[in-house]
């Protein structure tokens, strides 16, 4: 009898799960590739405004960077995401930060919590909310932090570098490559992109 | 690839739509289940390629990824359910007990489960060691400490974007990898694949 019950609900299992393969989910593995044009995006913003990249006239691009409060790879890289802005939103590539985390699962990155981790930081840059989660899926994003580097060209914002933002999430003095450093610098002068790719293990994204 | 995609998505919509029924059915298998003896521990004596840290009575190998690789490529017809996770993931300490009672339950089916965490070595001994000693974990748990992260993701899998849970499940040159949360019973599908 007991065995009965199982071998049902096992089959009932999966007669669900092969009805709902004919299904279109959006994909998080169909996001952009290197090369392809960014859709702009209008999130709201720690100070409540809503940020858009047209809103950025004179930028020359955008470092867009999904990160958050509760992941610790993301606090490790706060700093140095800080340190991104600083350095080069004065040369036309700002920092453009989304949390991407559902808030129900995470409550810990809701505004309000983003609003205090922002002050205490010291964010120098926007720090929006993905409300609805509907931007990250388009970018593939996966993970916190996830960096996308847009290069502002007459056919809108094209996706050059994808990944981490250096090699030593530990120790920020130990890096021996800055991946999204080498990737601005490099279109700063014209120049293509070398490493367009980089992979990092980072938190998933809470849906 | 393909396959992949689809499952994450079956699994999306799945879990959307179907949440309750899937609660239901978990709960129906699983209370008819037949709780076997917990396992042994896995019989498997890796050298240490790193460093061995035995304190607050557990002992960890923390490898680097040169030191690691092996366990990915072991070709004894077992099948082997590589769990990647870290404490301060909580989907991956969701899923964890699921792993823990796939090692126990397939014990006699030639399946060994390994929790290779990505915790911070700062951590092991504050976070990682007492965590394993308090949730008694019976499989084995190795540490990866290797921060040339792009050097090594890709090695694993070239589809892993690097977040984690992530589970690779072989046997011999049969892999597949997964970069999801699972359950206990879309666990034992997929080891299931691995029997015919």
């Amino acid at each position: 009898m007991k065995k009965a019950v199982q071998i049902i609900s096992v089959i009932t299992l999966v007669i669900f799960i092969s009805a709902f393969t004919m299904y279109e989910a959006p994909l998080v593995d169909n996001g952009y590739k290197i090369g392809d044009v960014a859709e702009d995006f209008s999130l709201k913003n720690i100070d409540g405004n809503m940020v858009s990249l047209s809103d950025y006239k004179d930028a020359k691009g955008f470092i867009v960077t999904f990160t958050c409060n509760t992941c610790p790879y993301a606090v490790m890289y706060e700093d140095r995401i800080n340190d991104l802005n600083k350095k080069y939103a004065s040369k036309g590539f700002p920092v453009i930060a989304i949390m991407p985390n559902n808030t129900d699962v995470k409550p810990g990155d809701n505004m309000e919590a983003m609003k205090v981790r922002a002050k205490k930081k010291g964010f120098t840059f926007p720090y929006l909310i993905d409300e609805g989660q509907k931007v990250y899926p388009k970018y593939g994003a996966t993970k916190t932090p996830h960096v996308f580097l847009l290069h502002k060209t007459d056919n809108g914002n094209v996706v050059k570098y994808i990944g981490a933002i250096d090699d030593n999430y530990k120790d920020a003095s130990a890096v021996k490559a800055k991946y999204v450093e080498n990737a601005i610098d490099a279109l700063l002068s014209g120049k293509e992109v070398e490493q367009t790719e980089t992979k990092a293990i980072g938190c998933s994204i809470k849906v | 690839m393909l396959n992949y995609n689809k499952y994450t998505e079956v699994l999306i919509n799945f879990k959307a739509m179907k949440l309750k029924l899937l609660i239901v059915a978990i709960l129906i298998i699983t209370s008819c289940k037949q709780e076997h003896k917990s396992a042994a521990e896995s019989i498997d004596i890796a050298k240490k390629e790193v460093d061995t840290i035995n304190s607050n009575n557990v002992v960890l190998e923390v490898y680097d990824y040169n030191g690691f690789e092996k366990f990915l490529n072991k070709k004894d017809d077992k099948t082997y359910v590589i769990n990647f996770w870290a404490t301060w993931c909580a989907p991956c300490v969701k899923e964890l007990p699921y792993f823990e009672k796939l090692n126990s339950q397939y014990l006699d089916k030639n399946v060994e489960v390994i929790l290779v965490s990505l915790d911070f070595p700062h951590l092991y001994e504050s976070k990682l060691k007492p965590f394993i000693k308090k949730r008694k974990l019976k499989s084995k748990v190795i540490a990866l400490d290797d921060v040339d992260m792009n050097s090594w993701i890709p090695k694993v899998n070239q589809n892993w974007s690097g977040s984690i849970p992530a589970t690779i499940i072989y046997k011999n040159d049969n892999a597949k990898f997964f970069e999801q949360s699972f359950t206990y019973q879309e666990l034992e599908i997929e080891v299931k694949h691995f029997f015919n």
